[in-house]
């Protein structure tokens, strides 16, 4: 199990190339849909959690599943998992950096691998929101959050926050309504 | 030396809401500050970064650590900066697995699942933004080939990552 933990989430490190966004695909592909190791819900939870708190989405998401998983030691298992890629590329490069950025090819294949990283995170997007976006206010929420964060360039971290708010609030309302 | 660069990179990691491209002018200038760092030699990395896998603070420390003090230096930086948040998801994840029934818990975490959508749909524009507005016709297909890909035919992104790779690749040989 804990070697599972390790190995799936080195490959997600190893194959996350445009920011932790970018990451989602393959959780849902590896920790929701082969391992089952989180329901859709839970996995959303996961990464509303991640994006709340300081630090990489990345690794965050691995500290978290890795902890949900097996205590602290899968925590541990998981975020050495996740690091090590991108550690030991950074180290066997530090050499050839100038040429690297610079090589059409790679660059090339890179920017081919963001084309497909976007259609990637949208199809996870569209299927979450699917799952997720069941009433009208909530669609409302999810495309004023789209705007202000896409458009007007406000801090996801505040959006998230006044998610938070918006759902303490209903549940509370709710709760003095229904009495 | 090795312990300060841990402690510089603790505190990095303690700052770094939403992900690493606010922590970079942080980053910067500690690594002036503790590796001599230059301008030009910050550029490169940041390049190398968008190059490889992994998240652009954590290949930063790295980096700087490496630099600075071999691998010892790049472990400690690595470590330093991942531990803050590596303790902070532990406290939360326990804090809500145990109040998961509570009012508070139920109502955030419904609040804030379609806040998540909508950033995940902002992650989508923002790196398609940096390919796709002037980009070559072959990028908005790899882009519409992967969601019918995943989608229809359920293609494993890794597959789609590689495969993607390859064609960008090859397309650069103007053959």
């Amino acid at each position: 199990m804990y070697f599972q933990l390790f190995w799936n989430f080195f490959k997600l490190g190893s194959f996350t190339i445009g920011g932790g966004m970018a990451m989602i695909p393959f959780i849902k592909d590896i920790v929701v849909e082969k391992e089952k190791w989180l329901t859709e819900d839970e996995m959303i939870d996961c990464l509303a959690i991640s994006q709340g708190l300081p630090g990489v989405i990345a690794v965050n998401v691995a500290t978290y599943i890795g902890y949900r998983l097996k205590g602290i030691k899968g925590a541990m298992v998981a975020t050495l998992g996740v690091v090590m890629p991108s550690f030991f590329i950074i180290i066997a490069l530090i050499k050839f950096l100038s040429e690297l950025s610079d090589n059409v090819y790679i660059d090339g294949a890179i920017k081919a691998i963001k084309s497909a990283a976007a259609g990637l995170i949208l199809v996870a997007a569209y299927g979450i929101g699917k799952s997720t976006l069941k009433s009208v206010s909530k669609v409302l929420i999810a495309f004023t959050s789209f705007a202000l964060v896409g458009f007007v360039s406000i801090n996801g971290l505040w959006a998230i926050v006044a998610g938070i708010i918006i759902g303490i609030g209903t549940s509370y309302y709710e709760k003095w309504r229904d009495r | 030396m090795i312990l300060t660069l841990f402690l510089g990179f603790l505190k990095i990691g303690f700052l770094g809401f939403g992900g690493g491209v606010a922590m970079l002018p942080v980053i910067f200038r500690y690594g002036r500050e503790i590796a001599g760092l230059s301008q030009n030699a910050f550029d490169e990395m940041v390049a190398l970064s968008q190059v490889t896998p992994g998240p652009l603070s954590i290949n930063a420390a790295t980096y700087i650590g490496y630099v600075s003090k071999g691998f010892g230096g790049a472990l400690a930086a690595t470590i330093g900066v991942v531990l803050p948040s590596f303790v902070l998801v532990i406290i939360t994840s326990h804090f809500i697995e145990t109040y998961k029934n509570s009012l508070i818990v139920k109502g955030a975490l419904d609040g804030v699942r379609p806040i998540v959508v909508a950033l995940m749909a902002v992650a989508a524009m923002l790196i398609g933004k940096g390919t796709l507005i002037n980009g070559e016709l072959i990028f908005y297909c790899i882009t519409i080939g992967t969601m019918i890909l995943s989608m229809k035919f359920k293609v494993s992104p890794i597959v789609i990552i590689i495969g993607a790779g390859i064609i960008g690749a090859l397309w650069e040989l103007n053959f």
